[in-house]
């Protein structure tokens, strides 16, 4: 407050565009920011640089048809947007996936979470200002993962694997050897990782206590995957919902505290080594012989644009690596669906972006931009 | 051995000696200095080009990679590429932009980078100009590249430039203190402020790195310094994750190339006046005292881009917090601490000014461990 003769300075609010071509918006994507100096004051996030019409052009053919444009959702997690769309069309048409398939797609899902997560720690440490160290020691691990997705679909990240009721092709042989060198090989990198990263100095200063997102506020507005459980929200669909054979597997939900960015990075950490535990169980269980698709799925893969499933909708959703990814088809009983929804989980955690940014710095509002992990191709479709 | 260590003296004396022939003595005098003046001209940006150089391949190293490998042997003519490339490409001036600061920036930058270097002693006897102000006029002029960064920042007119150049001249503002208060301690101790001077009182290893005082200070020294010339941790008035490229957003071809001159000439600036003050500067055995000099300043060159390569960027307000809270008080104690190394009658100094030391490096730990992150634990649901 003002005393005797002194008045305060006069200042202006500064208003800049932060992206949609910026360093660190992870793609084309605008945050209109109000600055008070360096504080944030306002902040508006503006999407649909990307739009690609996703939903309307797969109501535009037939089921099968869509399975490859799930890739470029989030191009990151190609494997798991297959999962989530093979799931939903196998609830609607009542496709039922053998047991072998089931297994090879658990083995993608949690392959593709170690990738999403180790690039999300890269990435947010670029963010953070290191000279892409990090980055390029995660571009390292998970180019061995994509080259295992290259051996078994044909392409890294493009994978199109999926099909309804099972997989495309077996898996090759030498492949589950690979997989157990990968396996073998991760805790050491995770180590190397955390003792040039999580202990820090700086890393730890600029993340704790900075974008804080409560309890209350992730749940009522939405919030799912790592950022709601970094909150403290005992909430994994893997352990809500058991679907696939994820109940046949042990492993352990990690919980933040704070809510902070720094609880953020961590627990994704932690999940990569939950990861490592499922897919060490799943090699051990995994059955050498059986089909990889069941028979009425191959029908509709023989045959996809003559086949349809009977009238009627279904929702099914999946533990992404970024949150629940959900795909809601509706059925008229012809070759093409009738409405074709996605739920991006990269869309909605953005939503909470200037709740958290408020009072931060600019640098600050990078940060939390990087962690609540965004793919573009998700956010806008 | 002796030639080795003379080389670059004989060199100017030689040239001077047959220009005395058909010259008069003015001129020789004049061509004395246009020698030192070329020689600093040409040091100034080969040193810069090749350590762009080794710049790229230590962090390629650190990152698994290669670095440059494809123009000439071990990516040797990367720079001279670069050059070309830098020189040929499209000047753009923004619209809205101050054209004559925007213009001036670049070329004001590059000047007191280069005048810092007539003061350091790079070997025996070769030291351009022995100013008996020496150590001033470097902290002095190197102050001035900040000025420039602002008029370049504010003639882009474009938001983040100025974000950054608020930025720049902050972080210098807050520097500049502790930074000079580092050196105090050995100009206690050398009794003065020439460079030449100061190295030579470090004569026989008795450099004062190796005192407790001068072990300390030269930390803040070069932390501080890093920080004078914008390189990471402390590169905030870039910031590229944050502001884009700061100051220099609006910069392409050679005036960028200017501004990115500026920065590595300081670095190695930096770095020969932390060895010239703290690890008797070109003094050692065998070797020619150039080539000392040299090797001491690119032990401190390297170090700044293994910075690079591993931390990430501290936030403006941190940097601020670190360079006040941290550096200044501590900087103030180890002048107190060297005083008494310097001043106490012989037998006990070095006894009390090492307690004092001690003292004064645990009083920073406590004041400041409040402010240190916390190490987390994680729990599990069941």
């Amino acid at each position: 407050m003002t005393t005797g003769s002194q008045t305060p300075l006069e200042t202006q609010m500064l208003e800049v565009s932060v992206g949609p071509q910026h360093p660190s918006t992870h793609g084309v994507f605008r945050m209109n920011v109000v600055l008070d100096g360096e504080n944030i004051v306002k902040l508006k996030p503006v999407m649909g640089y990307l739009h690609r019409n996703h939903e309307q052009l797969a109501e535009n053919m037939s089921y099968l048809g869509s399975m490859p444009f799930t890739d470029r959702l989030d191009y990151i997690c190609g494997m798991t947007n297959n999962f989530a769309y093979a799931l939903a069309v196998e609830k609607l048409a009542g496709i039922e996936v053998p047991e072998k398939a089931q297994y090879i797609r658990v083995l993608m899902a949690e392959l593709t979470r170690l990738v999403n997560h180790t690039l999300l720690v890269g990435f947010l440490l670029n963010d953070l200002g290191a000279f892409f160290t990090p980055v390029l020691y995660a571009f390292r691990e998970r180019e061995k993962i994509l080259d295992l997705f290259e051996a078994v679909a044909g392409s890294r990240m493009m994978v199109n694997y999926f099909r309804f009721g099972g997989v495309k092709a077996d898996l090759p042989e030498g492949f589950l050897g690979k997989v157990k060198e990968i396996l073998r090989n991760y805790p050491k990198f995770l180590d190397e990782f955390e003792r040039l990263l999580s202990e820090n100095e700086i890393l730890r200063s600029r993340c704790q206590n900075v974008g804080i997102l409560t309890k209350e506020l992730a749940v009522s507005s939405s919030i799912t995957g790592p950022m709601l459980r970094a909150s403290g929200v005992n909430y994994d669909i893997r352990k809500v919902d058991r679907y696939s054979i994820y109940d046949r597997f042990d492993f352990r939900v990690p919980l933040g505290s704070v809510g902070d960015v720094y609880d953020r990075y961590y627990i994704r950490i932690l999940e990569m080594r939950e990861s490592l535990k499922i897919l060490e169980q799943l090699i051990k269980q995994y059955p050498e012989k059986g089909d990889i698709i069941s028979a009425k799925g191959a029908q509709a893969a023989k045959t996809p644009r003559m086949w349809k499933p009977a009238a009627g909708d279904a929702y099914a959703r999946i533990e992404g690596p970024k949150g629940e990814l959900g795909f809601y088809v509706v059925s008229d009983g012809t070759p093409k669906p009738y409405r074709y929804h996605v739920r991006p989980p990269s869309f909605i955690n953005l939503t909470i972006l200037e709740d958290m940014c408020l009072g931060h710095k600019v640098a600050d509002a990078i940060v939390i931009l990087g962690s609540v992990d965004i793919v573009l191709g998700e956010v806008d479709r | 051995m002796e030639f080795a260590e003379n080389i670059f003296v004989s060199l100017k004396q030689g040239i001077l000696k047959v220009l005395a022939n058909f010259l008069p003595d003015w001129m020789v005098v004049l061509a004395a200095i246009l020698i030192s003046i070329t020689a600093i001209a040409i040091f100034g940006p080969v040193t810069m080009m090749y350590l762009t150089w080794l710049e790229r391949k230590v962090v390629g190293r650190i990152q698994n990679r290669f670095g440059p490998n494809r123009v000439g042997i071990f990516g040797l003519l990367q720079p001279i590429a670069d050059g070309i490339k830098m020189l040929t490409k499209e000047d753009i001036v923004p619209e809205s932009a101050d054209r004559v600061t925007h213009f001036l920036a670049p070329v004001i930058v590059v000047m007191p980078a280069l005048l810092v270097f007539s003061v350091l002693p790079f070997g025996r006897g070769m030291t351009a100009v022995n100013l008996n102000v020496g150590l001033l006029f470097f902290l002095a002029v190197s102050t001035l590249s900040t000025f420039a960064i602002f008029m370049g920042s504010w003639g882009s007119r474009n938001k983040f430039s100025v974000l950054g150049g608020m930025r720049a001249v902050a972080q210098m503002v807050s520097y500049e203190v502790p930074m000079v208060l580092s050196v105090v301690p050995v100009i206690l101790a050398a009794g003065t402020l020439s460079t030449v001077e100061i190295v030579e009182a470090q004569a026989g290893g008795k450099w004062f790195l190796f005192t407790p005082w001068g072990f300390f200070a030269c930390l803040i020294f070069f932390l501080c310094g890093v920080a004078e010339v914008n390189r990471t941790p402390f590169d905030i008035a870039e910031g590229e994750s944050e502001i884009i490229a700061g100051f220099h957003t609006e910069y392409s071809g050679m005036k960028f190339a200017l501004f990115y001159m500026a920065e590595f000439m300081g670095a190695f600036a930096v770095s020969g006046l932390t060895v010239t003050l703290f690890l008797g500067g070109w003094q050692g055995p065998w070797l020619p005292s150039w080539l000392w000099f040299l090797l001491k300043t690119y032990l401190f060159v390297l170090v700044m881009i293994w910075f690079r390569g591993t931390f990430p960027r501290l936030r403006v307000d941190q940097l601020m917090g670190f360079a006040w809270k941290v550096l200044l008080p501590f900087a103030l104690l180890n002048v107190f601490v060297a005083a008494l190394w310097t001043l106490l009658p012989a037998p006990k100094n070095h006894l009390v000014a090492l307690a004092a030391e001690i003292a004064a490096v645990f009083l920073i730990w406590f004041f400041s461990r409040k402010d240190a992150p916390q190490k987390r634990t994680y729990t599990y649901a069941t």
